[in-house]
């Protein structure tokens, strides 16, 4: 397995997996998510957390993931878990570690210590290791700032929705709950040139209400999206597809400006409007994004 | 590693394996094994069971396994988790596992 983690990819899913089951651990690959995160947090009860680390170590070791990322969810270091849960986990070659319940730079850099002297001692060239962190608490959506730009190792920025309306003494609802937190994570996490990772939908029986939300977040700006269920990935990714009348006009301004820098001139424009510089960066990215989504559903 | 008292890891879910271990002083490892897929992957999964046990310096032992279709990495996992379990001790050098 690749080791190292890649900081900007593909990353429109990433499906939770239950640390302490063999049997979805051992399918994960096959329902197509950008990245699988192995949970030993909140789908593994106390009493198996032993051997749920015991399992995710041998798997990481063992296990062909293909070209997925593979990111394991690790307890807090507070509950005294974290750490044991790095220890596991590190030397077994892990290309990201989500960090649950972050409120604050300070957490990352706990983290960050903790990896880094796990790879020291392993051998693994320091900085190896990527991480994540998960925003879940009032706290942490008003530091999202700080905490995005808390460590080159971090890949992204998630919101983990449940803990979140419960610190704010409120139930998910529209959508109009998260909007703060949201735009905050976002906001943050493009400051520092990290994905936005956005909760999971946990209405697995709801399609219309999934669609919605992701076409929300997509607006807003996210990379991707939790996923409990694998019957959400594909619709997930079809809506990340950029439509053929985006992709087709993002390729005629690519070929104005290639035009336009073949005659020597500084400005060009497409239909009679002159394409300005933020217009040029989103055809990159959507052609960037459709390239990415070929080659990952080559494979 | 001293197995101190007897032991389960593992669940009868598909793709896993229920393992318990019972102290012993002598006698070496005895072995029942039950798998869905015994005539096929029987000898590979005690074959696992017991480099597992070795592996973790336990010679003597009562281990009862019943198997779902267990991958190695998994049986590996549960018989380490369940001598873990019985010698009251958390794993420390991974990197021996």
């Amino acid at each position: 397995m690749e080791r190292r983690f890649v900081k900007d990819r593909l990353r429109r899913s990433m499906m939770f997996v239950p640390g302490n089951n063999p049997g979805m651990i051992s399918d994960a690959r096959i329902y197509g998510a950008d990245s699988i995160m192995l949970d030993l947090e909140d789908s593994v009860a106390y009493t198996e957390k032993d051997a749920a680390r015991l399992l995710v170590h041998n798997a990481l070791k063992t296990l062909d993931f293909g070209r997925k990322e593979v990111v394991v969810r690790i307890n807090d270091l507070a509950s005294g878990l974290g750490v044991l849960d790095l220890e596991a986990i590190i030397p077994a070659g892990v290309q990201v570690v989500r960090l649950p319940k972050t409120d604050s730079a300070q957490d990352v850099a706990d983290c960050e210590a903790e990896i880094a002297r796990i790879e020291r001692k392993h051998g693994i060239p320091e900085g190896a290791t990527g991480m994540m962190a998960a925003i879940e608490s009032a706290r942490g959506v008003l530091n999202a700032q700080a905490i995005a730009a808390a460590s080159d190792r971090l890949i992204g920025v998630a919101l983990g929705a449940e803990d979140y309306v419960t610190d704010l003494k409120t139930t998910r609802a529209d959508g109009t709950e998260l909007l703060f937190a949201r735009s905050m994570i976002l906001n943050a996490a493009r400051a520092a040139g990290i994905a936005a990772l956005d909760t999971v939908y946990s209405d697995v029986n709801n399609e219309e209400g999934f669609l919605a939300e992701v076409a929300l977040i997509r607006k807003l700006g996210f990379d991707g999206k939790s996923v409990i269920n694998p019957r959400q990935i594909e619709p997930l990714h079809r809506s990340f597809v950029p439509s053929e009348k985006d992709l087709k006009k993002a390729y005629a301004v690519m070929e104005a400006i290639r035009e336009a820098n073949a005659r020597g001139s500084g400005v060009a424009s497409l239909n009679g409007k002159m394409i300005d510089k933020p217009v040029v960066t989103r055809a990159k990215r959507l052609i960037a994004l459709a390239e990415a989504v070929e080659e990952v559903e080559e494979v | 590693m001293e197995l101190k008292k007897a032991a389960t890891a593992g669940t009868m879910e598909s793709g896993d394996v229920m393992v318990t271990l019972c102290p012993a002083q002598e006698g070496g490892v005895d072995l029942s094994l039950t798998s869905s897929v015994q005539q096929q992957f029987g000898r590979q999964i005690e074959a696992v069971i017991r480099d597992t046990l070795r592996k973790l310096g336990v010679e003597h032992a009562q281990v009862t396994a019943v198997d779902k279709g267990a991958l190695d990495c998994t049986i590996r996992a549960r018989v380490a988790a369940a001598v873990y379990r019985s010698a009251g001790e958390t794993p420390e050098r991974w990197e021996e596992l």
